[in-house]
């Protein structure tokens, strides 16, 4: 390895992508074609949502990864932080989308060390929809991705949340979202228990609920495992910056979720 | 045809090891050191915009004197073989050691090699941790690099620095006991320095994954009482 200087014409600037490019680090397959259809060998899958609420956003997504209708991980990871104001929640073929995901993070922090600046929340947005775009030849093949971003945008004061299709078309949330299999389930149950400036704990809740209604329609879904004790990753996005719900809160919100409900004699 | 003159090749360093001191002297200085949780960075700088520290990794920061566009050039290759090696391998392969001897080659190239030497003096400096001491990489103008455990100076005219920073340094330093002698070692004996003609920087431990911090306004006029 040498420095990587380049001359002024060649220069890619703060972008990470087009410094791997032409340094020619191999990078993941988010162009090119995918060597087969879906199914069987590829992994699927996911319930991911995000909500406004008072202080900024939550997001949480499901463990399941499956492969065809086996089930390939029980505690993968689909919620990571994009940056200290920003969480990205993927949802489709798990290798690109975390792949996906990883290049997102460098790109970021790439662009916050070269430029000394951080990039406005629109423009982590529109970061993300070009690496989409990229995809589109493998999502054409089944191998789509289709992230959820969701951040505290410094300048307005406030969460903002972001969808995108296969074609890297990015459309802003002004409430909440869900995508994936399960994401049908996940976004009705946040419609009915949705209300402008929730506090956190409700917040939270609503979004705990809809995962676990999206687990128990949705086969690709992973609910609550609570014979190993893996649960959900929540997260919540705002002025103080990403920050993970403590596992113990989310296990506890469970339990009484499934509680309330025998008590109340539905089916849990 | 006109023969170009002869001219010794020990005359051609000695004029191109002048000319890049007399380019880097008329720069202000710049002093790092270790202290009780990390390393401290002080730079006589008044801009708020235009840094001579920054950021290079979790745990690695980049400092320089001299001419602006010349080392900004030096930290952003560094930022980019950083990220490229990190995206490439893992976070945790990323260390300060390759990248100084970069920076030590690339120098050594352009002093030797170019027409006019790159006037800049540079600094990677990389918390340690449970296995490895904090290190500090000096490189010079024509590729010397040297390692400093206990702090590092750059600029121009570093002998009185160096002194006065020998005679205070000390392995128990807390961050304010480290910043104000610093700051009184660039200073010297005729000047005071004020929170707003420095730029401070720490690689410090309790800042998460990436250590490095700005230490700025309130904070800084605090610390430095």
């Amino acid at each position: 390895m040498s420095l990587p200087l380049f001359s002024t014409t060649e220069d890619p600037g703060p972008d990470f992508a087009g410094l791997i490019r032409r340094l020619r680090v191999p990078t993941p397959p988010l162009t090119g074609s995918a060597p087969s259809g879906p199914g069987e060998g590829f992994r699927h899958g996911t319930t991911v949502v995000a909500l406004r609420y008072a202080d900024g956003v939550v997001m949480a997504g499901d463990r399941r990864a499956t492969e065809g209708h086996a089930i390939a991980h029980r505690a993968m990871e689909k919620v990571f932080p994009a940056d200290r104001y920003s969480a990205v929640a993927i949802a489709g073929a798990a290798g690109p989308a975390v792949e996906m995901v990883r290049l997102f993070q460098t790109q970021l922090e790439h662009y916050e060390k070269v430029e000394g600046v951080v990039l406005s929340l629109e423009g982590k947005a529109n970061q993300l929809g070009q690496m989409v775009r990229e995809h589109l030849p493998m999502a054409m093949q089944g191998l789509a991705v289709v992230p959820l971003f969701a951040g505290f945008d410094l300048a307005r004061r406030t969460g903002r949340i972001f969808t995108y299709d296969v074609t890297g078309g990015h459309y802003e949330e002004t409430e909440y979202n869900a995508t994936g299999s399960g994401g049908r389930d996940a976004r009705t149950t946040v419609k009915l228990g949705y209300r402008d400036n929730l506090e956190r704990d409700a917040a939270v809740e609503l979004a705990i609920q809809s995962l676990y209604e999206a687990a128990d329609e949705d086969s690709a879904t992973g609910g609550p495992d609570l014979i190993r004790g893996i649960y959900p990753l929540v997260a919540t996005v705002t002025a103080d910056g990403f920050t993970a719900v403590d596992e113990a809160e989310v296990a506890e919100r469970f339990a009484s979720l499934i509680e309330r409900r025998r008590t109340e004699g539905r089916q849990p | 045809m006109t023969m170009p003159y002869y001219v010794a090749p020990e005359q051609v360093m000695k004029d191109r090891a002048e000319y890049a001191q007399k380019g880097i002297a008329r720069g202000r200085s710049l002093v790092a050191t270790t202290y009780d949780q990390g390393i401290v960075i002080v730079a006589d700088n008044p801009s708020r915009s235009l840094h001579k520290i920054s950021e290079i990794y979790d745990r690695i920061a980049f400092a320089g004197v001299g001419k602006y566009n010349e080392f900004d050039q030096l930290r952003v290759s560094g930022i980019r073989h950083a990220d490229t090696k990190g995206y490439a391998y893992s976070r945790e392969d990323v260390e300060a050691r390759s990248l100084a001897n970069l920076y030590a080659q690339y120098l050594g190239q352009v002093f030797t090699h170019e027409m006019k030497p790159l006037e800049v003096e540079i600094l990677v400096a990389e918390l340690g941790n449970g296995m490895r001491p904090p290190q500090l990489y000096h490189i010079a103008y024509e590729g010397t690099i040297t390692d400093e455990d206990r702090f590092a100076v750059l600029g121009g005219e570093t002998e009185a620095i160096v002194t006065a920073l020998d005679g205070a340094w000390s392995a128990t330093w807390t961050l304010e006991g480290a910043l104000r002698a610093a700051v009184g070692a660039l200073a010297g004996a005729e000047r005071t320095l004020a929170a707003d003609d420095l730029e401070v920087a720490v690689l410090a431990e309790g800042n998460g994954r990436r250590a490095f911090r700005r230490l700025v306004d309130e904070e800084l006029v605090a610390l430095l009482g």
